[in-house]
């Protein structure tokens, strides 16, 4: 570039050509580097941010935690008797790899009886702590549209709970304590619906409680109470479209309060 | 030792060269000059065109390796499929008949991002290390990753575009990985999350073969996509953190590819088809620094060289062990 001789233009213009060509390498590698981190981070732009609210299967620890020790293995999808757990997508922004339950489509209803994705948990995303389903706090069920739920509207049911397409599992003891039934094959006859106490996996959790109506009718609520671990096998059984009884996550609980 | 602390700065990036002559063993040096008598060229030469005349082209590792890829990952597939219970999990974390076994890689971030030390992950990370170290490290790669295979054939497809001139191969600085490595070793650190498994095409494809497709794959495809179209072998030349893990681990392993420089007549068929060509560098003439010696620890341990090698310079061997036998 500057006072160069000619004599060694010749040479140092070799030399140039296989610095630019390293260059050029080097740019690239820089380049493709901070693409991967970007896409990277892409995936923990939503996590951070916390735009999901989600289910997390039985034991998980608080979401931050739960979040850093999973290891995105699916063995808790595994061990599932009803395959209520799933794994999240790439485009659905709660991790991807990381398992939640959607309720509606199918709860956890502790067919397993010892919170087997606990025990098949490798890092303790989902705690070791418990051992019992009544040690579960995944959220809490709250009746969001009273005015949906037949029980408030004084109402019975008949049929299967929610038509004869669904796919969800449940477990009915009277007819297999083993193996979950699906619950389009089971056909309910109720005088008041009572299908959310009465599916209830939990002692306790939530009750039929009679309330006066504005007519001055008496009316039952489900209340839910203490004990709930927020399973959402109420949420699933619910007749009413869309459920008239849903659970709020742990996060949603902690967002409300 | 120098010259093998080389072959470990290879596997960080460093650039090949040619062995000092502290690093040069006396015997290699004299069948060096051995190979450049006349005599010797000229027999190499009738050896090279005898093998051009009489080309014997064999698979054999090829094939044992996919065919390893495929059972590995279809026991995984049929365990959760047909719930035979023989590998429970994904290739992040499994139990293998009951045995906790996790990815290394996987492990190691995990356990940065939650800042706690878990038994079962460890029980299941050095079970895992232990094996793929006799193996040699990298062998996890090229004998179990699913994206190994797919980017074998993007590979094939790749070469022969470039074959045609449509295509070029763009290639990278090898210290990418390293410092990827370091950025999202970090990055789960700090963040709490383990960054890289949202772009790990292994946890990925190995999820989706299991429980089955997602939108995840696309990032797998588009991978793909770079290496017909930019960059042979991108993301395993360049980018993957977990050969790095593993390559780590199997730096001194007992499975090893051993280069014997008497039967080598340099013709370079070994380095056509190496996913990791710095380390055959050696099978340049002048480059070996003993008459046999092993090739660099960043080899997948894959056997293609073994499989194209005309001369069968290049074998595997258990360390120590063949001195035994």
């Amino acid at each position: 570039m500057t006072d160069t001789p000619d004599k060694a233009a010749k040479p140092r213009k070799r030399l140039t050509r296989r610095e630019l060509e390293r260059r050029r390498v080097l740019l690239r590698s820089i380049g493709a580097g901070f693409v991967a981190v970007t896409a990277g981070l892409v995936g923990l732009y939503p996590v951070v941010r916390r735009v999901f609210d989600r289910l997390r299967p039985p034991g998980a620890l608080d979401e931050q935690k739960f979040l850093a020790s999973c290891i995105k293995c699916g063995q808790c999808v595994q061990v599932c008797p009803v395959q209520a757990i799933r794994l999240g997508d790439g485009d659905e922004g709660y991790g991807l790899g990381v398992p939640y339950i959607d309720a509606r489509a199918q709860a956890c209803d502790f067919s397993c009886d010892a919170v087997q994705c606990v025990l098949a948990c490798p890092t303790g995303a989902l705690s070791h702590g418990i051992a019992t389903k009544e040690e579960v706090t995944m959220g809490l069920a709250r009746l969001a549209r009273p005015d949906a739920c037949l029980a408030m509207r004084g109402e019975g049911f008949k049929g299967t709970a929610r038509g004869p397409d669904f796919a969800g599992l449940l477990r009915y003891e009277e007819i297999d304590r083993w193996e979950p039934q699906p619950i389009a094959s089971y056909e309910y006859d109720l005088e008041i619906c009572d299908l959310c106490v009465r599916e209830c996996p939990i002692e306790n959790a939530i009750s039929l409680e009679p309330v006066s109506d504005a007519a001055g009718e008496t009316r039952f609520r489900p209340v839910v109470h203490d004990a709930c671990v927020g399973c959402g096998t109420c949420e699933m059984i619910c007749p009413a479209e869309p459920a008239a009884i849903v659970v709020d996550t742990e996060l949603a609980l902690a967002r409300g309060a | 030792m120098r010259w093998f602390l080389h072959k470990l700065a290879m596997m960080f990036g460093a650039e090949p060269r040619r062995p000092s002559d502290t690093e040069e063993t006396d015997a290699a040096r004299e069948m060096k000059a051995f190979k450049k008598t006349k005599e010797q060229v000229e027999k190499r030469k009738a050896l090279i065109q005898d093998e051009h005349d009489h080309p014997v082209v064999s698979h054999k590792w090829r094939n044992l390796r996919w065919l390893s890829i495929i059972v590995i990952n279809a026991m995984f597939v049929v365990s959760f499929a047909w719930d035979v219970q023989l590998v429970e999990g994904s290739l992040t974390a499994s139990r293998f008949l009951g045995f906790h076994m996790a990815d290394p890689n996987a492990a190691l971030q995990v356990t940065l991002a939650f800042k706690d030390l878990m038994l079962n992950l460890v029980i299941g990370t050095v079970t895992v290390l232990l094996l793929w170290w006799i193996v040699g490290g990298r062998a996890f790669c090229a004998w179990a990753c699913p994206y190994h295979l797919l980017a074998e054939w993007a590979e094939a497809i790749h070469l022969w575009l470039n074959s045609k001139g449509w295509v070029k191969d763009h290639p990278f600085h090898r210290g990418l990985r390293v410092v990827l490595w370091v950025i999202f070793m970090v990055l789960a650190f700090v963040t709490g999350y383990t960054v890289f498994e949202y772009i790990n095409p292994v946890g990925i494809l190995s999820r989706a073969l299991i429980y089955g497709p997602t939108v995840a794959l696309v990032w797998v495809i588009f991978l793909l996509g770079v290496e017909i179209f930019f960059s042979r072998r991108f993301w395993c030349r360049y980018v993957c953190p977990i050969g790095l893990t593993y390559g780590i681990t199997g730096a001194v392993a007992p499975v090893q590819v051993k280069y014997d420089l008497s039967k080598c007549l340099h013709e370079g068929e070994c380095r056509k088809v190496c996913l990791v060509p710095h380390v055959l560098e050696i099978t340049k003439m002048g480059y070996a620094s003993d008459t046999e010696e092993f090739i660099g620890p960043d080899c997948t341990r894959c056997g293609l060289c073994v499989d194209v090698c005309p001369q069968e310079a290049l074998s595997f061997t258990m360390r120590g062990l063949d001195k035994i036998l």
